[in-house]
């Protein structure tokens, strides 16, 4: 029996392809018609093609503590979450507009600091903040970008408006799922591709390196770019080796990079030393270069900060980029984006209470049931608590954790996710969902089209990451304006 | 290329080529004791000792019997050398370098470190040993030409090659030093010339391309000659020796790594193998074993470093 649209009921949320049941959104239409008229088991095969295709291409993820078999396939739903063109233009302005805002803060912050002599934002923030790299001050980046990869998580909520829910600036990851996502998709649902206009996003890694490219010191026509990964037993290393491969770039680890007399940064090659020029660093702040953190870290190069100082190498993202990579400093976005670029953001926060506010301390605290409290610097939805999901004990041990340490927490209204259709167990049901686009900043500004959607896998659940039972869709911006 | 990837590149390649001897050591040695005469004193020991290994051997077991040799080279885990080992080491460093690898070749070796590990229990009883060994060396062998029919030819595959080889030719000359020691200790050698050295010859599959190339019955000093002289026998120590310096060759900075190598190549042709007695060939044998080491350690230093 082939799909029935009638019988699929998103409820209370906001459903990316259906409005109410047996309507699909205009965007829509094409997929959904066309799914009508797959039978349910010509559904399951491609289902298993999906399944097929991602273990032959090795697309993989790693996860911690599992034992030998630490490589696990990657979860993947067969049917696309679409986007009109016309609203992705408008998110796509708003993610530019926003990491523009965020580097000249960053800029500022590590040297005269006038937004916070302005008053805009208080000191206190800063002088607290885990991301705030001393070692930074006074530095000159190349187009004074310091944050030149971005992976922002956006959301929807039951009314049908988009959210910035967190800026990672830091080492964001899941842009070459978004590729293999696609060319999965290609694989398995080849008709579709005839009748929509469906934005590419296979030019990623030529847009990164000529980011890239575009930050290296000036010294030669060609620079030399070298991605610099901690290792196979990251759980992202399977998108190091993607990238550095589909950019012709060496995949390094630490211990195949030196610092020489010169304060310049070589490669450790079979013809002898090799000149560095651009390091796409997938390598935390701390562990980077362990002269000037982390003495103990195997993972990063002694002397790098000393040569990235000098200008001999240009380091993406910068050393010190994740002090705007929190979420009190989150808070206060929409201020940055007016007190630098004198614009309206484009895109909104979600409404965010700052628990170090005694006031809005207490509303939290009040309302711990309907909030989704989170750590100020952590990622990978570690360390959070889902109020609608929490126990009462749950609820009391972050009642604690708040009181004691204010400045680490914020809150959020718990927003009622979108929804997009998700094949389970031969059925097509409501699962929820978040978007990540990544956006580039060098010389120029880049976005891509769509990002990587995640799905949380299971009934109900709101907890995306792929270390938690999400899995992922890919995403369609659709253009079927043009004809 | 990197010297990080090229090391693991030529380790991954050892430790192949080690599967694959040390499978075909088990499977011929185990033939050749079935048909040595009674009263001959040597036994399933001269593996490990030949393989570098003995003391470990002797720490671990008290009976050096055929059960215990065969899962010391086999199975044991705290044998560096054992085949799942040899296997294990190879997995790891082409998992690590998948970068420069044809993609078939990691799912190939991912899938014989699978069942090498899900059978090897069936070779420790002489009943299923002959399969399981036979179909690891297929396995390998099927590695080799994977490699060599799709990998670029370039550093990456120089470094393929010159790994194997040195592995090849250590390998050979451990065989030729099994033959020594059988006749060395035995009081009827003459008559265990044609046993021992045909043994020794199809443990390296070159039993037909002896018949073939020198048309003499089975002595040991032709033996020897071909198996360490002969240029034409992809496992002689001669032909491996001359592979690996082709290699070496095209790589950069290989002025001080083709020195030592040229050294243990001339001593090779220089050994006259009619003048040698058992102990004495041992001692040629284990000369050339540390002329090949001395290659590796340069190698190592030279592009590795």
């Amino acid at each position: 029996m082939a799909i029935d649209w009638k019988h699929y009921d998103p409820g209370e949320f906001y459903d990316e392809l259906i409005s109410t049941p047996g309507y699909a959104r205009a965007v829509a239409r094409n997929l959904t018609a066309w799914l009508r008229t797959l039978s349910d088991e010509e559904l399951e095969l491609r289902k298993l093609d999906a399944e097929l295709a991602i273990i032959d291409k090795g697309v993989t993820f790693t996860v911690y503590s599992d034992g030998e078999n630490i490589d696990r396939a990657w979860p993947f739903d067969i049917i696309p979450r679409v986007m009109p063109v016309r609203e992705w233009r408008v998110i796509e302005a708003g993610l530019k507009q926003r990491l523009q805002a965020l580097n000249l803060f960053i800029d500022d912050l590590y040297h005269e600091q006038k937004i916070i002599r302005d008053r805009v934002i208080p000191k206190i923030l800063i002088a607290k903040s885990k991301g705030f790299r001393k070692e930074c001050v006074g530095i000159n980046p190349a187009h004074r970008v310091w944050a030149h990869i971005c992976g922002s998580d956006l959301v929807r909520d039951s009314n049908g408006t988009i959210y910035v829910l967190e800026d990672n600036l830091r080492v964001p990851s899941g842009v070459s799922y978004m590729i293999e996502n696609r060319e999965v998709t290609k694989r398995v649902l080849p008709e579709l591709f005839e009748n929509n206009t469906i934005l590419p996003v296979d030019d990623y890694p030529d847009r990164l390196l000529e980011m890239l490219q575009s930050i290296a010191p000036p010294r030669r026509s060609r620079p030399d770019v070298a991605v610099l990964t901690p290792g196979i037993y990251n759980s992202a290393y399977f998108e190091h080796a993607f990238l550095a491969r589909s950019m012709g770039a060496e995949l390094v680890e630490g211990s195949d990079l030196i610092v020489d007399k010169d304060d310049c940064v070589y490669m450790k090659t079979i013809q002898g030393l090799a000149r560095v020029d651009v390091i796409y660093r997938r390598v935390d702040d701390l562990f980077l270069d362990p002269e000037v953190f982390n003495p103990e870290s195997e993972l990063g190069v002694a002397g790098l900060m000393r040569a990235w100082r000098k200008g001999n190498v240009a380091l993406a993202n910068a050393p010190g980029c994740g002090v705007a990579d929190d979420k009190v400093v989150y808070s206060y976005v929409p201020d940055i984006i007016r007190y630098y670029l004198d614009e309206d953001p484009l895109l909104p926060n979600v409404p965010t209470y700052r628990c170090n506010n005694k006031q809005q301390r207490e509303h939290v605290m009040a309302n711990l049931e309907s909030m989704v409290v989170k750590p100020a610097n952590e990622s990978g939805g570690y360390g959070m608590l889902v109020g609608p999901q929490s126990s009462a004990r749950e609820r009391e041990e972050f009642r604690r954790l708040i009181s004691t340490n204010p400045r680490n927490y914020i809150g959020q209204p718990a927003l009622k996710l979108s929804t997009a259709p998700t094949l389970c167990e031969h059925t097509l049901e409501p699962r929820h969902l978040d978007l990540r686009p990544f956006i580039l900043q060098g010389r120029d500004t880049f976005v891509t089209a769509g990002g990587l959607t995640r799905v949380a896998m299971n009934k109900g659940s709101l907890v995306v990451n792929s270390s938690q039972g999400g899995g992922s869709k890919d995403t369609w911006v659709v253009d079927n304006e043009g004809g | 290329m990197l010297s990080r990837v090229a090391r693991r590149i030529y380790w991954m390649s050892r430790y192949i080529e080690r599967a694959e001897n040390t499978a075909r050591l088990v499977n011929t040695y185990y033939f050749l004791l079935l048909d040595l005469p009674g009263g001959t004193r040597i036994g399933w020991e001269v593996l490990p000792v030949i393989t570098g290994r003995f003391p470990l051997f002797a720490e671990h077991y008290q009976r050096h019997d055929e059960r215990n040799t065969v899962k010391f080279l086999l199975a044991d885990s705290f044998n560096p050398g054992s085949l799942l080992n040899s296997i294990a080491y190879a997995r790891e460093n082409s998992r690590t370098s998948r970068e420069v690898l044809p993609g078939l070749a990691w799912e190939q070796i991912n899938e014989l470190h699978n069942y090498a590990n899900a059978h090897v229990s069936e070779a420790l009883p002489r009943r299923g040993r002959f399969a399981f060994l036979t179909e690891i060396i297929h396995r390998c062998q099927q590695l080799t030409g994977l490699l060599s029919g799709t990998m670029s030819h370039d550093h990456a595959y120089d470094f393929v090659r010159i790994g194997r080889n040195l592995e090849r030719a250590d390998m050979t000359t451990r065989v030729v030093d099994i033959g020594a020691m059988t006749m060395q200790g035995s009081e009827d050698a003459g008559n265990l010339d044609v046993h021992v050295w045909t043994s020794m010859l199809r443990t390296l599959n070159a039993y037909q391309m002896y018949r073939k190339d020198v048309k003499l019955g089975v002595h040991c000093a032709d033996v020897v000659s071909y198996l360490l002289q002969n240029d034409y026998l992809p496992r002689s120590v001669a032909h491996c020796l001359d592979q690996a310096e082709e290699c070496l060759g095209d790589l950069p900075l290989h002025h001080d790594t083709l020195k030592p190598l040229r050294d243990v190549r001339r001593r090779v042709a220089r050994i006259k193998p009619l003048k040698l007695d058992a102990t004495t060939l041992h001692h040629e044998v284990d000369r050339l074993q540390v002329g090949i080491s001395a290659v590796h350690d340069r190698i190592g230093k030279t592009w590795f470093a």
